[in-house]
């Protein structure tokens, strides 16, 4: 395998100092996080960056944290392992852990970061539809100041956000959520987390009442579009109805339609198409059924296929 | 670009003047000597040169040296406990864990990484753990295995105190 080519590691201390290194030096550099993107770029698709800012040694840039508000705070930096596992994540948003578990190997896990994941905009990134459905705001920050986007706005294309060269992505904010909020991530890949999801389907719900009227959903597909998108028609078939798996079976008819997959090495358009029927029907019902809460991974597994 | 840094190896503590793009793998195979660590694939997806860095295991595939001043370091070289081989190692040994080898060192780190934190894990909670790490010689059932049997030892060991 190909070695990295000689190159100047920056390690600034600050986020301001971070971008204004950018801004001097100039295109051709690249942002470090955990790597897990970046190396593998370097080496298998030939990426040879003149200078490289890593960005772990800006302090207060990893963690999660709850704020009073009853919002969620992702800092740039968290570990997808660290999602994974995080007591609180799991307790809130059980959908968002599972989703960080099917990124790689935990080898893989313990150095790539949510923020590296979602700036490098990936179509199929796990957890972006996971944070699409929590409508996840992203927060970028540069020499400049400070600004706020949604996370819908932030992507632009795969591999293209809205940032600026020298803009860094700095935290994920989850904005407070209904208490009876439940959800679910569908990944679908015949290697599982080892392999990049050929479909992944997020879903948000809430439902009230015995009768299952559904206050409010959020459909976000991943991998079959430029970028993780919300699927809004197959969200407007169930908003303020009442459940039921005929109207989940309609919703997916919708998210097929809406959804612009292209054919690669892993499936043709018209398949991913067909599973993204299937999978959002499946997810809805899957969200339907349970209640908020920790749930383990063998069984959220099994109920998959 | 040449870099000072200064890392914990296998609980020794060394300063070293590396190259800022040699990879973590490299730094120890080719310049010090430790060569236990394989390299597989090259993209993290094999998993044979997993070793822990800061108490996790990771692969030394992807990472730069110019990423580790202050890392604390534990390659295969460090598992065994004083002059004895791990348990996990003793396992591997006993079971059969062991084809051709080119993976082991990273299963044996796996493991250990596993085991840290569940000593009772089911074959399905192993065979996760495992995910990131191939065998081509096709010999899962008897890792499975020889990390069942380790945990049993490790559990036995811990009630002895």
């Amino acid at each position: 395998m190909k070695r990295p080519e000689p190159l100047e590691i920056f390690q600034p201390a600050s986020v301001e100092e971070a971008s204004a290194i950018v801004k001097e030096k100039g295109p051709g550099g690249r942002f470090l996080a955990g790597g897990t993107d970046l190396i593998i770029a370097i080496k298998e698709k030939g990426l040879a960056p003149k200078y490289v800012v890593d960005l772990k040694r800006v302090p207060n840039l990893s963690g999660i944290r709850e704020e009073a508000d009853g919002s969620l705070t992702i800092r740039a930096l968290t570990t997808m392992r660290e999602v994974e596992i995080s007591p609180l994540i799991r307790k809130r948003f059980p959908f968002l852990a599972q989703s960080a578990a099917e990124v790689g190997s935990i080898q893989i896990r313990n150095r790539a970061t949510v923020g590296g994941n979602m700036a490098n905009a990936t179509p199929s990134a796990d957890v972006a539809p996971s944070l699409l459905v929590l409508e996840a705001r992203a927060k970028i920050a540069s020499a400049g100041g400070e600004r706020v986007l949604s996370l819908e706005e932030f992507f632009h294309g795969p591999g293209q956000t809205a940032m600026l060269p020298e803009e860094i992505l700095t935290a994920i904010v989850i904005p407070p959520t209904h208490p009876k909020l439940v959800g679910e991530y569908i990944k679908f890949s015949p290697r599982e987390m080892m392999d990049l999801a050929y479909v992944g389907v997020a879903i948000a719900l809430v439902l009230n009442g015995k009768e299952k009227r559904c206050e409010s959903v959020r459909i976000a597909l991943g991998a079959v579009s430029p970028t993780p998108m919300r699927a809004r028609k197959a969200e407007a078939v169930i908003e303020k109805q009442i459940f039921t798996e005929e109207l989940a079976e309609k919703a997916g008819e919708e998210a097929a339609k809406e959804c612009k997959p292209i054919s690669d090495v892993r499936s043709s358009a018209e398949y991913r198409r067909a599973m993204v029927g299937t999978m959002t029907k499946r997810a809805l019902l899957n969200a339907a059924a349970q209640r908020p809460g920790p749930v383990p991974w063998v069984e959220r597994r099994e109920r998959r296929y | 670009m040449m870099m000072k840094i200064r890392i914990t190896l296998n609980g020794k503590s060394i300063s070293l003047e590396v190259p800022a793009h040699r990879l973590l793998l490299d730094l120890l195979r080719d310049e010090i000597g430790l060569t236990g660590t394989k390299e597989g694939c090259g993209t993290g997806d094999c998993g044979a040169c997993t070793v822990f860095l800061n108490g996790k295991p990771v692969n030394s595939c992807l990472i730069l040296s110019g990423e580790l001043d202050g890392a604390e370091i534990v390659t295969i070289e460090g598992l065994k406990i004083g002059p004895e081989l791990h348990p996990i190692q003793k396992a591997f040994i006993q079971d059969g864990g062991v084809q051709c080898g080119y993976c082991t060192s990273g299963m044996l780190m796996m493991s250990k990484a596993l085991l840290d934190e569940n000593l009772n894990p089911t074959e399905e909670e192993i065979r996760f753990a495992l995910s990131g790490n191939l065998c081509r010689c096709t010999g899962y059932a008897k890792i499975v295995q020889a990390v069942q049997d380790a945990a049993a030892e490790l559990r036995r060991m811990r009630a002895e105190g």
